[in-house]
């Protein structure tokens, strides 16, 4: 979707502020934050594009006056409530108010590390070779989806070279709907900057997306 | 929200410093936790551990050790340069958000950036969780189109010749930048060179300490 998450060559947000001696979490509130998010997945049973999508999926003036963990917290709110873990009844009341869902599995701690250690790959087995080479020049669709996509709106309808073949990489657009990983070719797309920001760019500029080949059209 | 019926997880108690004023956020946070663990869902010993080790286990000195046995080491270079996911994974660190990992080598023709306009995607093995500014609006917007322009809000001026390479991460490879060994350092230890990386110098929002500049 089109999203105010999607912020690629937007304009006005102001100069980077780096933070001297940054914490990892600022407060208590963002550890537990954070940990409740990565711990719910196993019970939660979603994917990573799904859990992206909770994020996105909600008006800009939302999205961009929330923190970055409180548009976590929301996100989770979201997964959960949709798949009836709790309720918003029970958010907005702070306490249990019925049951829970039966046979969640939990995360429990002899399998924190080695869940984590161990990540989730998400590169598949190809069925089919590669649509394009490295080297080819590709145009990126200028599509829309209502839903979710990792293509991002500063690069659609533009022309780029293909500079890396990474291999069947699981596809986000779909994955995110539940309906299956549909394993596509992912590639690195290299884009000279005056491609994407006009003739007066500082020509030494290129900029790299990872695009699915669904994403991407032959010239 | 609750406040009375902590006691089966007493265990959190001691990390709350202040009871006078607790935000929204705060509270929300709380209950939440209070209502995940009676329904079983969470186990708060697991929360805990996930919190100890994005803290103290997976963070930028991961990151560091890599550096400076690249810059150490040239065997170790270049099965990082073909292989960075296996390199990497030689020193120990792999897994979430590092699972598909790319090193990419800063010379003095080309300088690398990494980003994710997107979301936040950034390689926890190696630097740990990213720091407020890296999940910003001001540099997913502008690390893409103005590049040299962000670089000069971290006090990074380049020659206007060096080719500036921006690497968005939009699916699931992880990019960590190498930088340019300082000049000066023939001979020197993979420990003693160790301590000229930044976290930012593998991002490529910094560069690396010149000598000179350590204490």
């Amino acid at each position: 979707m089109d999203g105010a998450h999607d912020m690629g060559g937007a304009k006005g947000f102001g100069p980077v502020v780096p933070e001297p001696n940054e914490p990892v979490f600022h407060g208590e509130w963002e550890r537990r934050a954070f940990a409740l998010t990565v711990a719910m997945s196993r019970p939660g049973g979603w994917n990573i594009d799904m859990s992206r999508f909770a994020r996105e999926n909600r008006p800009p003036e939302d999205y961009l006056s929330k923190s970055y963990f409180q548009i976590w917290l929301a996100g989770l709110e979201t997964l959960m409530i949709e798949r009836g873990l709790v309720t918003s009844e029970e958010i907005e009341a702070g306490k249990m108010l019925s049951p829970p869902k039966p046979d969640v599995k939990t995360l429990p701690p002899q399998d924190v590390v080695p869940t984590i250690r161990r990540g989730a790959s998400t590169e598949r087995t190809a069925t089919s070779p590669a649509l394009f080479a490295v080297g080819e020049t590709v145009r990126m669709k200028e599509i829309h989806p209502q839903t979710h996509t990792r293509l991002p709106q500063y690069v659609r309808g533009h022309l780029g070279t293909i500079e890396l073949n990474h291999g069947c990489h699981v596809f986000a657009d779909l994955n995110s709907l539940g309906v299956g990983e549909s394993p596509q070719w992912l590639y690195t797309v290299r884009f000279d900057g005056p491609e994407l920001w006009g003739k007066d760019t500082d020509p030494t500029l290129s900029i790299s997306v990872d695009a699915w080949e669904s994403y991407l059209e032959r010239v | 929200m609750t406040g009375h019926d902590h006691d089966h997880h007493d265990h959190h108690h001691h990390h709350d410093h202040d009871h006078s004023e607790l935000s929204e956020t705060e509270l929300r946070v709380r209950a939440l936790e209070s209502i995940l663990t009676e329904k079983g869902y969470v186990d708060p010993a697991s929360l805990d551990l996930l919190i100890d080790l994005y803290e103290k286990k997976i963070g930028p000195r991961n990151g560091i050790r890599v550096v400076a046995k690249a810059w150490s080491d040239p065997a170790y270079h270049a099965r990082l340069m073909k292989d960075a996911t296996a390199a990497i994974a030689e020193l120990d660190y792999s897994g979430r958000q590092g699972e598909h990992m790319v090193v990419v080598e800063n010379t003095p023709e080309q300088h690398n950036m990494v980003v994710c306009t997107l979301c936040s995607c950034y390689p926890h093995p190696v630097l740990g969780l990213p720091p407020v500014w890296y999940k910003s609006a001001p540099y997913r917007s502008r690390a893409v189109s103005d590049p040299r322009g962000v670089l000069q809000d971290f006090g990074v001026a380049l020659p206007e010749t060096t080719r500036i390479r921006v690497w968005d991460s939009t699916a699931e490879i992880r990019y960590l930048v190498l930088p340019m060994r300082p000049k000066g350092t023939d001979g020197w230890s993979a420990e003693q060179l160790a301590e000229l990386v930044t976290r930012d110098s593998m991002i490529g929002t910094g560069l690396p300490k010149q000598l000179g500049e350590t204490a």
